[in-house]
């Protein structure tokens, strides 16, 4: 091919989005044979411009080349024609549907352009290129089937098996291990020696770090310089990604007595999940007040559940959970509620706040009863204080009266804090509550759980991000199927990723 | 024999589970394609009066006149899913309420009703009608003569209809395609299969097979046009498409036990067997039918315990920001 060792060129793109410019005149060039990440906070654009290479958005302006040649791709089928396919962070995979068949799925070559298809004749060409790649997988498993890190596999086949010259992938490793993220680093290294082009989105600095050649960073849209990633540190990686210098939130411990009554004390726990099997099974664990306990897991392993359960969200088949020594009922939101339990939950958009209604009427979703007088909400007073905590918490908006729908996702986490945090709160669960938020963002939300356990709350840091648990713990749990082991304070980080995937320490 | 309580019920269940297979195989096809229409009975009326009208006004041959009512039939249910199919996968309406406002619009006291009174149709006899094709003599063999041999080309058709589904569905390009669009949109999109293409395609083509269905009401089972005619058929084709598993070969058996149940009243009456209030609940059934499926089709839970195409009933747009 003639390509100048380009495999790909965007020049001047921009894409508008009523009211947002998510792309503002980006230049960005990725070589044959290299691993190139795409670094930014999130709303940084770089979904939006992946999107534009993959045929899902067209962009409004700019000149995009695929190996030397102009392209204008209308929908994903042209940009897979021109070989660039990309792996979403949600999975574009049927259920149902085997893995053969997931992979001949839309393909117009070969098994996939007959009128009458049989999966059976790709599962060689499957079996063959998970060999070679270092992704084994069943064909004729059916996807619900597989783990969340075999999906993805599927979707790197998938990729391949459609002769992928550029691949794009979408934060792969926010569902993985530490130990399944060190195998599709070795992936990504094998698919670019043999000439094809990785792209590699994420905001996780160490990550890219450890994959990329080079590392192109976005910033409110615009392109803010690529540099060779040996030639760059995290934190100048940081310093480009914000635009300032940040530095991560760490916390001073002190040894507090295990004779402290305890802030939370979940006696043997059992709960069920929405597929009628039980998904915490028998947890028992205490939080002291002032004391952060991080819950680690990769999701899907019975975190929501229990998070759910403490705060009354869930019923609980068997055992206590208990609040300052008083035991709370099963399923009693209400309960939980008075007894000082806050939670701040996963699906901030779906369960931390209605999102239609106005942002003052949200920051008062949880008081209102005492804030009331009589039947009537005092909307007066709610709109001032509103105000005010827009700008304690920084919390970026137009004005109180704006629906809550409309803040971006650092802001809504804000919201949601912002209610959550009381005098009165004994007990904080966090589930997930930096996922998918910028580095300032969750630089944010860490001070305030670091505060809150400060002034006295016994925090339970519900995260899959290893790194939060590392910076904010006190104590360490993991969860995995529903059980959870306490990790030794002499555990090494490779020690805790075994456990994550469900494997004890020194049973290797 | 041949005259045996069984084998009439069989032979009228196969001729009157016909019109709901027709309309259970396309709501099946709508329904794969991630699309629920739940105004069948509505696009069967309609297919059923417009096919009359055809028989009564257009005059050439009964073969050329049949197939023309055919045609009309299906085009008219064809018309009444477009606006469906509008509705729910261009403006994203509830499939739900689209449905059910469909079937009051076309349905017996409307859309089919007004055409029925404004086009002069009712109380007189079809000029043309569907009969059996096989000679007299086969369709005196033992038992298989009336089930098997004494059927109208319709029957025929539409096993011929339940194998094409069948090898459509399990083994072409198009069928994987809109099992896909039905089950994962999202997943589909992103490997370049038109998601409202093949929406539009199947809401279209169920609409006109609910139109045959109808039209055979009028054209076969009792050749003439009746305000309401089908008597809620529509809805126990939904309901048979849920309890098929949304497989077309389990389709066929339920339409003909469905079938069979409609003619068992009568032909006990017949013979003077009485079994209890029989008419009564023969006559419920629709209404059963239609309490089952908006339960079900209601509860995203039972959907999934029914093995429900995972995007039924869910409107398709690429994220947006």
């Amino acid at each position: 091919m003639v390509t100048d060792g380009l495999a790909l060129s965007m020049c001047g793109v921009t894409k508008r989005f009523p009211g947002v410019l998510a792309n503002d005149r980006v230049d960005f060039e990725a070589a044959v044979g290299e691993v190139h990440a795409l670094l930014g906070e999130n709303g940084a654009g770089k979904t939006t411009l992946s999107h534009i290479l993959t045929g899902l958005y067209r962009a409004d302006e700019g000149e995009i080349r695929i190996y030397g040649r102009a392209v204008a791709f209308t929908s994903p089928r042209q940009a897979i024609d021109a070989g660039v396919c990309m792996v979403h962070q949600q999975f574009r995979l049927v259920q149902r549907f085997t893995v053969a068949e997931n992979v001949i799925l839309g393909d117009t070559r070969g098994a996939g352009r007959r009128l009458l298809v049989n999966p059976a004749v790709v599962e060689d060409a499957v079996r063959q290129l998970g060999e070679r790649y270092g992704l084994p997988v069943d064909p004729r498993a059916r996807i619900w089937q597989l783990s969340v890190g075999e999906q993805q596999r599927v979707e790197i086949l998938k990729a391949l098996y459609q002769d992928a010259h550029i691949l794009i992938l979408d934060e792969p490793t926010a569902v993985l291990t530490p130990d399944e993220a060190e195998t599709l680093f070795g992936t990504l290294r094998r698919m670019a020696g043999e000439g094809r082009t990785v792209i590699f989105i994420s905001h996780k600095l160490h990550e890219v770090m450890a994959v990329s050649d080079r590392v192109t960073v976005l910033r409110g849209g615009r392109l803010v310089g690529t540099v060779r990633t040996a030639d760059a540190s995290p934190e100048s990686l940081a310093a480009l990604m914000v635009g300032r210098e940040v530095d991560a939130v760490s916390r001073a411990r002190d040894e507090r007595s295990a004779d402290a009554a305890p802030a939370l004390a979940v006696e043997d726990l059992w709960v069920e999940g929405d597929r009628g099997r039980p998904a915490v099974r028998g947890a028992s664990f205490s939080v002291l007040p002032g004391e952060i306990v991080a819950v680690a897991g990769v999701s899907g392993n019975g975190q929501r559940e229990l998070s759910e359960a403490i705060s009354g969200l869930r019923p609980h088949l068997r055992g206590s959970v208990s609040v300052a020594g008083k035991a709370l009922g099963s399923g009693d939101a209400r309960a939980a509620l008075e007894a000082g339990v806050r939670f701040i939950p996963e699906d901030r958009l779906g369960t931390g706040v209605a999102p239609s209604l106005a942002i003052a009427m949200n920051l008062d979703l949880r008081d209102y009863r005492e804030r009331s007088s009589g039947p009537f909400l005092r909307l007066k007073r709610m709109y001032a204080d509103a105000i005010t905590t827009i700008s304690d918490y920084q919390i970026k908006t137009r004005g109180p009266s704006a629906p809550a729908s409309e803040l971006s996702g650092g802001n809504l986490q804000k919201l949601v804090l912002a209610r959550e945090f009381s005098d009165r709160v004994k007990v904080l669960v966090a589930a997930s509550p930096t996922r998918g938020l910028d580095v300032a963002a969750v630089r944010a939300v860490h001070s305030l759980l670091v505060e809150a356990a400060e002034r006295g709350a016994g925090v339970l840091l519900v995260s899959e991000d290893l790194d939060e648990i590392l910076a904010l713990n006190d104590r360490i749990l993991v969860m995995y199927e529903g059980e959870l082991s306490e990790v030794g304070r002499d555990e090494s980080v490779a020690e805790i990723g075994l456990r994550l995937a469900g494997r004890r320490p020194g049973t290797r | 024999m041949n005259n045996s309580l069984l084998v009439v019920v069989l032979a009228s269940g196969v001729a009157y589970g016909t019109p709901i297979l027709f309309a259970a195989l396309g709501e099946l096809l709508a329904e794969r394609s991630g699309v629920l229409n739940l105004g069948v009975e509505g696009m069967m009326l309609v297919g059923a009066v417009m096919g009359f009208w055809t028989v009564q006004r257009l005059h050439t041959n009964t073969g050329v006149t049949l197939a023309a009512a055919i045609a009309v039939g299906a085009l008219a249910g064809m018309a009444m899913a477009s606006i469906h199919a509008f509705l729910v996968i261009t403006l994203r309406a509830s499939q739900i309420v689209s449905g059910l406002a469909l079937t009051i619009f076309a349905g017996a006291v409307g859309l089919s009703s007004y055409l029925g009174n404004d086009l002069n149709l009712a109380d007189q006899p079809a000029n043309h009608t569907f009969n059996p094709v096989f000679p007299t003599s086969m369709q005196n063999w033992p038992i298989v003569g009336p089930i098997v041999f004494g059927q109208n080309v319709l029957v025929y058709a539409s096993w011929l209809l339940v194998i094409g589904l069948i090898f459509y569905l399990g083994r072409t390009r198009f069928g994987l395609n809109v099992r896909a669009v039905g089950e994962a949109p999202d997943a589909a999109d992103a490997m370049g299969i038109n998601v409202t293409r093949y929406r539009y395609a199947h809401t279209l083509a169920g609409g006109a097979l609910a139109g045959i269905g109808g039209a055979t009401y009028t054209l076969a089972i009792t050749p003439q046009w009746v305000n309401g005619i089908t008597g809620g058929a529509g809805w126990i084709a939904i309901a048979l498409v849920i309890f098929a598993f949304w497989r077309p070969e389990v389709c066929l058996v339920g339409a003909y036990f469905f079938g069979a149940l409609q003619a068992l009243a009568p032909n006990l009456q017949a013979r003077e067997i009485s079994l209890g209030p029989t008419v009564l609940w023969t006559n419920a059934l629709p209404y059963v039918a239609t309490i089952a499926v908006l339960v079900i089709v209601s509860t995203s839970s039972g959907r999934r315990r029914l093995g429900a195409p995972a995007a039924l009933g869910l409107a398709y747009a690429r994220e947006e920001r």
